[in-house]
């Protein structure tokens, strides 16, 4: 394979020959190979990526060696790798590990999520706990808890079963000939609105025990997960995610315009239909498995985006942007409050509630809304 | 319904007289509001056919329908002999490619960028994009003179270079049919002209078939080759401007009483509409009083 950045065929084709030798289409690059095989392959996006899933990793890391039980990341390593004490062993791999495992899971199922809802609405508002998926899994759950008294396991269920209710019926009131971002997101308001109605009304006629359960689990919290919420949230995350990638260039050109993208062969309704199930489906799944981790669904992408300076949220970036906000704000949670620890929803709803209003303002200034 | 030549590719399974797109008694709607009943239409090939008519007659609609994203109620539209609707859509849009009336460009995104996404129809997995794509979004680019702004943002240009960019992306598509819907509305004459003539160029340099829809029927009769005149969801006159264009016809189909000479710069028809303001306008500017008094018989009183 050999790397080649685009050379400038222009020269010479045309009036404007003289004036630009434009590289132009030189801004894409892509690994070619013979036999007509070639793959897009942008720089950039490429190193941000990378970076991003470096960083994750690192923080990771020293999640892991963080708590009353401390471990040096060097041993952490050592113990990852199987060189462990027995103590170490235990406290990694059956303590620490799953909730880090769980932390970079729902991270980056709610940035994917986040990063086709927001190109299904054409607005970075659009995303899922803006537009209720959030407090529709809250409801499901809430209904578990409250009303009839489930374990953990039904407790996620509910709040899955929650979230895909409300996706179906937000996707249904927002359809007119099909669906369109500002009726998305709207309708979703809407429904966050009702939703959150029904949580109070649900944490109000709680008894003591049961609505002291159901804070917690609202606010979204890590503490306590072991490897029964990661593999079902793997699961999700194995299927949901690539077939999201899939998706992603046909979904890129659905921003266009749905008569621009058909124009293009996008089968524009089947695309979105896929899109919105496999993003709620992940919502649901990251939600039932952490809570309702506020705003990583609504920052992951846009922050993915500016770093790659790319035309909209990649996919793959806003996954892994996701999946590195969760395990830091789980980081600052834990060492920033001193000795009290906090759930992790309280960091995330911290920096994801300032950049909502910043996002607002921006938007605003732009003329956008 | 003839073929105004024979230079069309050889496609040993079509029969030799049927034209790459036909729409067959098409019934057009909108849900239940039905635009057009039993119309039906033969796309010369390589022509530039130009659809005008009044407001709401159903040109677009047609046009619509013809490109796939509008499904006929009854009849059917065909594309090489086949229902559009059956074939997959990436095959279409390898034939067919289309310039909508708005389209949205995403924030940021460059204009080789967008001219790029032209060649989506034509990628795959495994091929995301060749040497190919890139040497025909580069063409695309310089044919609509809009290479210059290869790099520059799409929502920092002037209408009438974004209309470029959105003819250039369709242009990558590089499909021998190209539908435009109303690609003049909102620029000003200069930028009409050029889009025009560009279309011009695509067609004559290129061989390939274009259908517009148009608001101005002077651009029309200029730039058409052949043109089809609707009313009220049916086909009034279709065929070169030069033969179907008459006073009656223009009359008949926008109501408008008019002259036709010929164009000083073309020779092709011009309309010049009765000026009716000057003949029954009993007040006004001036200049049109003036014309009214000097019409009015010597013995009538002065309002």
């Amino acid at each position: 394979m050999t790397r080649t950045p685009a050379t400038p065929h222009a020269a010479g084709t045309s009036e404007a020959a003289g004036r630009a030798k434009t590289p132009t289409a030189a801004r894409i690059t892509a690994l070619r190979a013979p036999g007509g095989l070639s793959v897009r392959c942008d720089a950039r996006a490429a190193l941000v990526c990378a970076a991003l899933l470096a960083a994750a990793l690192a923080v990771s890391v020293v999640l892991i060696g963080t708590g009353d039980f401390r471990i040096a990341p060097a041993d952490v390593l050592r113990t990852l790798t199987g060189h462990g004490t027995a103590a170490q062993e235990f406290v990694v791999r059956d303590l620490r590990l799953p909730r880090v495992a769980v932390a970079l899971l729902a991270g980056a199922a709610l940035g994917t999520a986040g990063a086709a809802f927001q190109s299904v609405a054409r607005n970075p508002l659009g995303s899922p706990d803006v537009i209720g998926f959030g407090q529709g899994s809250a409801a499901g759950a809430l209904v578990v808890i409250v009303l009839l008294k489930g374990d953990a396991n039904e407790v996620a269920a509910g709040s899955v079963a929650g979230g895909l209710l409300t996706g179906l019926a937000v996707y249904l009131l927002a359809w007119k000939r099909g669906v369109h971002g500002y009726r998305l997101v709207l309708v979703g308001i809407g429904a966050s609105a009702v939703l959150s109605a029904v949580n109070s009304y649900l944490l109000v006629k709680a008894d003591f025990v049961d609505a002291a359960r159901s804070v917690v689990w609202l606010t979204g919290s890590l503490d306590g997960r072991d490897w029964d919420q990661v593999w079902p949230l793997l699961g999700a995350c194995a299927v949901l995610v690539p077939l999201l990638l899939w998706q992603g260039p046909a979904l890129r050109l659905t921003e266009m315009g749905d008569d621009t993208a058909r124009g293009l062969g996008v089968r524009v309704e089947r695309v979105r239909l896929t899109a919105v199930l496999a993003a709620v489906l992940l919502t649901a799944s990251a939600t039932a498995a952490a809570g309702p981790v506020a705003f990583v669904a609504l920052t992951a992408p846009q922050l993915a985006r500016r770093l790659t300076r790319s035309p909209g949220a990649g996919l793959l970036p806003s996954a892994l942007m996701g999946a590195t906000l969760l395990v830091t704000a789980d980081l600052a949670a834990q060492r920033a409050f001193g000795s009290g620890q906090v759930p992790v929803g309280v960091a995330t709803g911290v920096l994801g509630g300032g950049y909502l209003l910043w996002l607002l303002v921006a938007e605003r200034r732009a003329g956008r809304i | 319904m003839t073929r105004d030549n024979d230079k069309s590719t050889h496609r040993p399974e079509q029969p030799a007289t049927r034209q790459r797109l036909v729409a067959e008694s098409v019934t057009l709607a909108y849900d239940r509001r039905t635009v057009a009943e039993d119309l039906s239409v033969d796309i010369p090939d390589q022509s530039f056919t130009v659809i005008v008519g009044p407001n709401a007659c159903g040109k677009s609609t047609l046009l619509r329908a013809l490109s796939r994203l509008l499904k006929p109620q009854q009849g059917r539209v065909l594309l090489d002999g086949q229902a559009i609707g059956s074939l997959p859509a990436r095959t279409v849009a390898r034939t067919l490619g289309l310039l909508p009336q708005s389209s949205v460009a995403p924030d940021g995104i460059t204009v080789a960028g967008l001219v790029a996404r032209g060649r989506y129809p034509h990628q795959g997995l495994l091929r995301q994009w060749s040497a190919e794509d890139e040497r025909i979004v580069d063409e695309s680019m310089s044919a609509t003179g809009v290479q210059a702004l290869a790099d520059r943002p799409v929502d920092e240009l002037s209408g009438g270079q974004r209309q470029r960019v959105w003819i250039a992306m369709a242009l990558a598509q590089q499909t021998p049919l190209l539908l435009l819907d109303e690609p003049t509305t909102y620029l000003d004459i200069q930028h009409q002209i050029d889009v025009l003539d560009l279309c011009a160029e695509l067609h004559e340099q290129r061989g390939r078939t274009l259908v517009a829809v148009l608001h101005d029927l002077n651009q029309a009769a200029r730039y058409a080759t052949h043109l089809i005149a609707m009313r009220d969801g049916r086909i009034e006159a279709q065929g070169p401007p030069a033969e179907i264009l008459t006073a009656d016809l223009v009359e008949r189909v926008f109501g408008v009483p008019c002259r036709i000479i010929d164009d000083p710069e073309s020779g092709t028809p011009l309309v010049i509409p009765a000026a009716r303001r000057a003949a029954d306008t009993p007040a006004g500017d001036p200049a049109t009083a003036a014309t009214a008094a000097a019409a009015r018989p010597a013995d009538s009183p002065a309002p």
